[in-house]
């Protein structure tokens, strides 16, 4: 449903933007935003598109993408602003090998239809006529769902190499020309269906071949996307005016709102505020910073509105550099052959061969170049690769839906290739192996009134320990209270009055704090006086995910030794290294995690990364395979191969667990293909084969492989 | 034989019929969200309602 609002005035031409909007989750969600979004000011239409978890928002030329950001923020949705083409491309490509197979299949029943009548024994005149419709069906149905495999066969040849649309682009077009002149000369055998069917069977592998193929985005794009589109420029009369972070100089004067993220890199000029430094650290605490200090672009002003002064924009900042790690790690992974092509180099020139010993030899034994070609013409047929087209795709599409039913979402079917190599696997600390956000502890001792308070407290502030203990209370069945006179003093908290009383969350006094057991970090515990005249502190830690230690003893017995590589202070890395039993290593930049993995990669061995934050990016981007929770910073999930929802990490050997059982059932499936190609192809030498047998062996040998595929439906545990 | 005169090109008429309802449900989009269309079903608007006069 588009709605669009009533009261306001529509002269211009509305212009259309897409966000990502990945928090959707139910009807409830959709309707939400389609139905409040278009009531803010300038906002006309929203349309959702619940799949792909895009929101096209139609709205007046004159509004910037934060003030879209915060029509969303507003209704309760996190947006991302989403540009670049390369879904779009890919979707097209896509389409098209999707209409080649609906033209296929469609002509292949139909010509299917008239073979069956002449394999019945349609003699004369009658098969004559079959003949010729078969023809008019197929012609122009080769002509068109044929085209991807001569395009890339064409292309193939252009550059001197063969690969398995060679075979296939022959094997169609000579059948279609000969099974032209058998018609017009009033000959026995067309193999117009088997041409087609063919082209069907390929066509299928091709489309669900397309469905996993991934991005090849490395993420790098979204990286920088992180920082903000633009920054509040002060003129030097105090006027202010957004400009387009572009547009911005170094010694340009910025205002950096509460909330706001920077769009370039600079040395802060007044105002003192706290900076979510997680993009490039990883550590998620927020660090103070006043006048002096150095911001770096893609931070997140947390408190208080600060004055910038620009000193590096555009490729010179701190973040286009992770960038660029991200971008040539990415170069580097792509080198790696996905299977089928492997198998698909060795397949075609056997299939030349065959094809032209075969031709070669019944010429010489005497039989005339018209029976001898079509004999040749049936082992091009009989050999072309149906079976081994759908060996691979059939087996990853399968096994995909089913992780992807038991929240592990792969991105790109060589991914699964590559996981069941892995031999050994690195974590990152915070956010992968914790679950990277503060959880509050002691809030038990809060009754039901106090509850709501502190909700309504945690609801008038956007600090992450308001945002952590808002969530913990969420799950209670009270609402928030309603507050009065709610004012949040930057460093300090939210005060308020909720029924005549004060009432606060705070910073705790040292009285309040020696009250309870030794606290090491005070930014990390909050003091919550709700009215009833007692003060409860609340203490927030980073916990470590359930199942973990499980998880990584798996990993163990999967014959995957795990170690902690982090950004975070050492001591920390250590202390949950030992309690997990696995190595770790801290203090790391996000170049020492690349040069680790480079390390490895280059001892031979075949790392898993599993890692969430933007400062893990290039290691992910580099590791033979990663692994990203969905909690993940959206350039930790970009770049990951597999995402994993939830909090376990039992997702990871599990997921090692489905991707061996589907390079097993691979394995199988060419087994099987390459057996009935044993059986098959002698016959076809010796000329045996008329397209009724083709029909035959073509279908039934899909079939066994689709089938043995489908067995993956339960192969994740 | 001659009521294949009829046939043939009803089967044929048939499965075009079928290619080009393919064909126009891809352009307008009928693919684009399918995850999407199920859960539209869920959502009561009230604008929906049968008129109560």
């Amino acid at each position: 449903m588009s709605y669009v609002a009533p009261s306001e005035d529509w002269t211009s031409v509305p212009v259309e933007t897409r966000f990502a909007v990945p928090e959707m989750h139910c009807a409830g969600c959709i309707s939400k935003i389609e139905r409040l979004l278009p009531e803010q000011a300038g906002i006309r239409t929203a349309r959702v598109n619940f799949s792909a978890k895009t929101v096209s928002v139609a709205h007046r030329p004159d509004m910037a993408e934060p003030d879209l950001i915060r029509a969303f923020d507003a209704i309760g949705f996190e947006a991302q602003p989403l540009h670049g083409a390369a879904a779009v491309q890919r979707g097209a490509t896509l389409k098209r090998l999707m209409r080649a197979l609906a033209v296929a299949g469609f002509a292949a029943m139909n010509v299917m239809l008239l073979s069956v009548s002449v394999w019945s024994g349609a003699e004369g005149s009658a098969r004559e006529l079959f003949h010729w419709l078969s023809a008019i069906i197929a012609l122009p149905a080769v002509a068109y769902a044929g085209r991807p495999f001569f395009a890339s066969a064409w292309k193939a040849l252009r550059a001197g190499t063969t690969n398995m649309d060679v075979p296939i682009s022959i094997g169609v077009s000579l059948a279609t020309l000969m099974s032209l002149y058998e018609t017009a000369t009033g000959g026995r055998h067309v193999w117009f269906d088997g041409a087609l069917m063919l082209l069907a069977f390929l066509l299928a592998g091709r489309v669900l071949d397309e469905m996993m193929r991934g991005r090849a985005a490395s993420g790098a794009e979204t990286l920088v996307k992180r920082t903000a589109p633009g920054a509040m420029r002060l003129a030097e009369d105090g006027a202010s005016q957004w400009v387009a972070a572009d547009d911005l100089r170094p010694g340009d004067r910025v205002l950096v709102a509460a909330g706001e993220r920077l769009a370039a890199d600079g040395m802060i000029e007044s105002g003192t505020s706290r900076f979510d430094l997680s993009l490039l650290t990883g550590e998620s605490r927020p660090v103070t910073l006043g006048p002096g200090a150095a911001a770096t672009a893609g931070t997140l002003n947390l408190d208080a509105p600060v004055t910038l002064r620009v000193t590096a924009v555009g490729e010179a900042r701190a973040i286009a550099e992770i960038a660029r790690l991200m971008e040539s790690a990415t170069q580097a992974k792509s080198a790696y052959v996905r299977i089928a092509d492997r198998a698909s180099r060795l397949y075609a020139p056997v299939v030349h061969l065959l094809a032209a010993l075969t031709f070669a030899g019944w010429m010489i034994a005497g039989a005339g170049w018209h029976q001898s070609l079509l004999v040749a013409i049936a082992v091009l047929i009989i050999t072309c690769p149906c079976a081994l087209g759908l060996a691979v795709p059939v087996a990853q599409v399968v096994v995909c839906g089913a992780m992807m039913r038991s929240g592990l979402l792969v991105k790109n079917g060589s991914a699964l290739e590559r996981l069941a190599q892995a031999d050994m696997a690195l974590f990152d600390k915070t956010g992968t192996l914790t679950l990277g956000r503060p959880e509050p502890s002691g809030l038990n001792a809060l009754d039901e009134q106090e509850r709501a308070v502190a909700r309504g407290l945690a609801m008038a502030s956007r600090h992450p320990l308001a945002v952590a203990l808002r969530q913990a209370l969420g799950g209670a069945q009270v609402g928030p209270a309603v507050l009065d006179e709610i004012a949040e003093i930057p460093g300090e908290g939210v005060h308020a009055r909720w029924q005549g009383k004060p009432v606060a969350m705070r910073r705790p006094t040292a009285d309040e704090l020696a009250a309870g057991p030794a606290v090491d970090d005070l930014t990390m515990t909050v003091a919550l006086d709700l009215g009833g005249g007692r003060v409860h502190v609340i203490r927030f830690a980073d916990a470590v995910r359930p199942d973990a230690a499980r998880a990584l003893a798996e990993l163990r017995a999967l014959g995957l030794p795990a170690a902690i590589m982090s950004g975070d202070r050492a001591d920390a890395v250590a202390a949950l290294a030992a309690s997990l039993g696995v190595p770790g290593q801290g203090g790391m930049r996000p170049a020492d995690k690349l040069a680790r993995l480079e390390e490895e990669a280059a001892a031979g061995c075949k790392p898993l990364m599993v890692g969430d934050g933007l400062n893990d990016g290039p290691a992910l981007a580099a590791a033979h395979v990663s692994m990203a929770p969905a909690s993940a910073s959206d350039v930790g999930q970009q770049a990951a191969d597999i995402v994993f929802l939830g909090d376990s990490l039992i997702g990871v050997p599990r997921a090692i667990r489905a991707a061996r059982a589907s390079m097993r059932t691979v394995k199988e499936n060419f087994g099987l293909a390459i057996g009935y190609n044993v059986l098959a192809v002698p016959l076809a030498i010796a000329g045996y084969v008329t397209p009724l047998v083709a029909a035959v062996a073509m279908s039934t040998s899909s079939l066994i492989v689709i089938a043995n595929s489908l067995r993956l439906r339960w192969a994740v545990r | 034989m001659n009521i294949l005169l009829i046939l043939i090109p009803c089967a044929l008429l048939l499965g075009i019929a079928g290619l080009a309802a393919f064909f126009w449900s891809m352009r307008h989009g009928q693919f684009e969200d399918p995850d999407g269309a199920a859960m539209r079903i869920l959502i009561d608007e009230d604008e929906d309602r049968p008129r109560q006069d």
